[in-house]
C-alpha cells in the first residue's frame, strides 16, 4: 500500500482535502493568527518597558541591546525545548519564545522613533508648560508612530513565520499542517499550510500598514510648501 | 475666505508706522566726546524714565542678581545681571556668542533654573510657581519654531489653550482672531507645518505663542531662520502686532539692526554674560558706555541712528515752493530768495512737482510746464536715512508730501544732521 502510495502521482494540491478538513485548516489559521497576537503584543509590551528604560537611561541602551540581539540567535527550536520543562507543551511555551524574538527589532524602532523627535519640538512642548506625561503622550508617541509601526511590520511578518515551528511542541497553528505534510509525504497539506501562513503575513503587514497611515495622517502628506 | 484674505492683504501692505518710542529717543551725537569716558559701573543702568520719554511704565519682568554656572564650564554663562523690563515693552538681548543671551531668555521661563538670584514676573518669584503653569503664561518662540509635526496648524495653536481647558468653540474663536492677527491664510489652518513655508511657519509659531494671551513673550532669534526680506516682513508685522496686543516682550539677537529696529531697550550683554549696556537704541547708538559698545554697534553708528528717526520728526520748512496760481514772477521771486535753480509747484496745497527756472516763463501756466520725474520726495513716516539717500541722489530739492499728496515741505542735510545734535529725550 505504501509503495503503491508512493509510487502515486502527488499534486502540490488536492482540492478535496480542502473540504475535507475545512475544520482543521480553519483551526491551525486562527491558532496561527492568536499565537502571533499573542507573541506581538507580548513583545511589545516588554518592548515598552526596555524602551522607556533606555530613553530614561542612556548608559542602559547598550546592555538592553546586547540583551535582546542575544535573545534572537538562540534557535527557536532550542528555545522551546529550554522552556518545555518548565511550561509544558503549552501555548505560553510557544509565545515566550517568539515574543522574545520581537524584541530586537520593536526596541530598536521605538528607541530611534522616540530619538528622532527633534529636540526643537521638545523645547516647545517643554516651554509651553506640558507635564511630562503629556509631552510623551501627545507630542513624542505621536511623532515615533512611524517608526513603531514599521518596528511592528517587520515583528508580525516575521513572527507568523515563526510559529510554524512550534508545531514540535504541538503548537504552531499552520506549521502543524506542514509538519502533518512533512511526515506523510504529502504535498497538500504542506502547501496549504505554507501558502496561508505566507498570505496571513501580507494580510497583517497591509493591515498593520494601513493601521499606521490612518494614525500618521501628517506623514502622508507630502511636502508641498508653497 | 477670500474676504478675509483680501483684508490681510490690505493691512499688510499697508505702512507700517514704527511704534513711537522707536523714533522719540533723542540724544546728543556723542562721537568724540563720550568715547573716553571711563566705564562706570554706576551709569550702567541709565535711569528709566529715558525709556518712554515721559512715563515710567510698571516692571513686568525683574532680573535681581541673576547667575548661571553650567556644571564643568570653566567660567559662568551669566554673570550678576540686574535687568528691569518695563511692562508692554519690547526688550533685545544682544552680545557676541558666549554672551548669555539664550541662557538668560530661558532662566526667565525656567527652561534652565539659576544659580543664583531672583528672577520675578509681575512682583512674583518664579521658581516660587510650579513650572508648567508658569510657562503657560508665558509665550516663547525660538529659531527653528519647533511647530508639532503630526498637528495640524489648527492645533498646534491650541496647544495651550486646550491645556487650560478652554471650551471648543472658544478656541476655534481665538484660532480664528490669532490666524488673522500674524496674517495667516484662514485655508492654511488645516495644513500640517511641513506645508508651510518657513515665513509661514514662523508666523504660525508667534500665533501660537500668543494663543493664550500670556502677558509675556519670549522670543529667541525669531526670525534668523527666514531669508532677508522676510525677515524685514516679519519684524514691520512684530512691531504692528505689538502696537496692538502689547505685550511684554523680551528678544534674543545676533543682528544689531534687527535690535535697533525692533527694540524700546536693548541690552548689550559681554561673554560671561556680564551687562554693558541697557540704553533705548538711540542712546546706545549715541552714547555708548564704553569701548566694547561702541565697537559692537560698529563704525556707522551715526548711519544707523538715522534708520531710527524719521522725517516726521524733523522741524521741516517749507523751502523754495510756489503755488500755481502765484504765476511766474513770483516764483522766480521766490528762487531768487533761496538761491536755486528748481522750485516746487503745489496746486491747492497738492504738490505737483519741482520745475526749472528755464521753464518758468510768463505766458505759460506753472501748472502747464514740463516737471522733474519722478520728482524728489518723502513721507513723514521715511527713515531718515532714506531721505537722505534722496536728497544726495537728487538735484532738486526734496519735498515732504504728507497724506493726499499735500505739500509738508522740505528736507535737507542740514535739518538731518542738526537733528542727530539733539538732546536725548527731545
Amino acid at each position: 500500500m505504501n509503495a503503491v502510495f508512493a509510487q502515486a502521482p502527488n499534486p502540490i494540491v488536492r482540492w478535496e482535502y480542502f473540504i475535507d478538513e475545512w475544520d482543521q485548516i480553519q483551526s491551525a489559521l486562527l491558532e496561527h493568527l492568536e499565537l502571533t497576537v499573542y507573541a506581538v503584543g507580548l513583545g511589545l509590551i516588554a518592548s515598552a518597558g526596555l524602551s522607556a528604560i533606555a530613553l530614561r537611561y542612556r548608559w542602559a541602551l547598550a546592555p538592553i541591546n546586547g540583551f535582546t540581539a542575544f535573545l534572537y540567535t538562540i534557535p527557536s527550536v532550542a528555545l522551546f525545548g529550554i522552556l518545555v520543562p518548565y511550561f509544558g507543551l503549552s501555548r505560553l511555551t510557544a509565545v515566550l519564545p517568539l515574543a522574545a524574538y520581537t524584541l530586537l527589532i520593536l526596541v530598536t524602532n521605538i528607541v530611534a522613533g522616540f530619538n528622532a523627535v527633534s529636540p526643537e519640538v521638545r523645547e516647545a512642548a517643554d516651554s509651553m508648560g506640558m507635564t511630562p506625561t503629556r509631552k510623551v503622550l501627545q507630542v513624542e508617541l505621536p511623532l515615533a508612530m512611524p517608526y513603531i509601526i514599521a518596528g511592528l511590520r517587520v515583528a508580525v511578518v516575521s513572527t507568523v513565520g515563526i510559529v510554524t515551528v512550534a508545531a514540535i511542541i504541538g503548537q504552531g497553528g499552520l506549521g502543524r499542517l506542514i509538519l502533518d505534510g512533512l511526515r506523510r509525504a504529502f504535498w497538500t497539506p504542506m502547501t496549504i499550510g505554507a501558502v496561508l501562513s505566507i498570505l496571513l503575513a501580507l494580510a497583517l503587514d497591509g493591515l498593520i500598514l494601513g493601521v499606521g497611515r490612518w494614525l500618521t495622517p501628517w506623514a502622508q502628506r507630502a511636502r508641498r510648501a508653497p | 475666505m477670500a474676504s478675509i484674505f483680501t483684508r490681510e492683504k490690505g493691512r499688510r501692505r499697508r505702512r507700517v508706522e514704527p511704534s513711537p518710542c522707536l523714533h522719540v529717543f533723542c540724544s546728543c551725537l556723542a562721537d568724540d566726546r563720550f568715547r573716553d569716558i571711563a566705564y562706570d559701573v554706576g551709569a550702567r543702568l541709565p535711569s528709566l524714565d529715558r525709556t518712554k520719554g515721559t512715563t515710567i511704565g510698571a516692571i513686568a519682568i525683574k532680573l535681581q542678581d541673576v547667575s548661571k554656572q553650567f556644571e564643568g564650564a570653566a567660567t559662568p554663562a551669566v554673570t550678576s545681571l540686574d535687568l528691569d523690563i518695563e511692562e508692554g515693552s519690547i526688550v533685545v538681548l544682544i552680545g557676541p556668542s558666549g554672551c548669555g543671551k539664550t541662557t538668560t531668555l530661558r532662566m526667565i521661563n525656567r527652561l534652565i533654573e539659576p544659580t543664583s538670584g531672583r528672577i520675578d514676573i509681575n512682583g512674583e518669584d518664579v521658581t516660587q510657581r510650579p513650572v508648567a503653569e508658569l510657562r503657560r503664561e508665558i509665550g516663547y518662540v525660538i529659531q527653528q519654531v519647533g511647530l508639532f509635526p503630526h498637528q495640524t496648524i489648527a492645533a498646534n495653536i491650541a496647544t495651550v489653550p486646550k491645556m487650560l481647558g478652554w471650551e471648543k468653540q472658544r478656541i476655534s474663536d481665538r484660532i480664528e482672531e490669532l490666524a488673522n492677527l500674524v496674517g495667516l491664510e484662514p485655508s492654511l489652518l488645516d495644513r500640517y507645518p511641513d506645508e508651510l513655508s518657513g515665513g509661514q511657519q514662523q508666523r504660525v509659531g508667534v500665533a501660537r505663542a500668543l494663543a493664550a494671551d500670556p502677558p509675556v513673550l519670549l522670543m529667541d532669534e525669531p526670525f534668523g531662520a527666514v531669508d532677508p526680506i522676510v525677515r524685514i516682513r516679519l519684524q514691520d508685522e512684530l512691531l504692528e502686532l505689538q502696537a496692538r496686543v502689547g505685550k511684554t516682550i523680551v528678544l534674543v539677537t545676533h543682528d544689531i539692526d534687527e535690535a535697533l529696529k525692533i527694540a524700546d531697550r536693548i541690552a548689550l550683554l559681554n561673554v560671561g554674560g556680564i551687562l554693558e549696556q541697557y540704553s533705548p537704541p538711540d542712546e546706545l547708538l549715541a552714547e555708548p558706555a564704553n569701548r566694547f559698545v561702541e565697537e559692537f554697534v560698529g563704525e556707522d553708528r551715526s548711519v544707523k541712528r538715522l534708520q531710527l528717526r524719521t522725517v516726521a520728526d524733523l522741524p521741516f520748512n517749507r523751502g523754495p515752493v510756489v503755488a500755481a496760481t502765484d504765476g511766474a514772477a513770483a516764483a522766480r521771486n521766490i528762487m531768487e530768495e533761496y538761491a536755486t535753480e528748481w522750485i516746487g509747484v503745489t496746486s491747492d496745497d497738492v504738490f505737483l512737482g519741482w520745475v526749472h527756472a528755464d521753464d518758468v516763463q510768463d505766458n505759460v501756466s506753472l501748472e502747464s510746464v514740463p516737471r522733474s520725474v519722478p520728482a524728489a520726495q518723502v513721507q513723514p513716516g521715511s527713515t531718515l536715512r532714506n531721505a537722505m539717500q534722496i536728497i544726495m541722489t537728487s538735484h532738486t530739492s526734496t519735498a515732504v508730501i504728507e497724506d493726499e499728496g499735500r505739500f509738508g515741505g522740505i528736507v535737507t542735510l542740514e535739518l538731518i544732521r542738526a537733528s542727530l545734535e539733539a538732546e536725548p529725550g527731545q
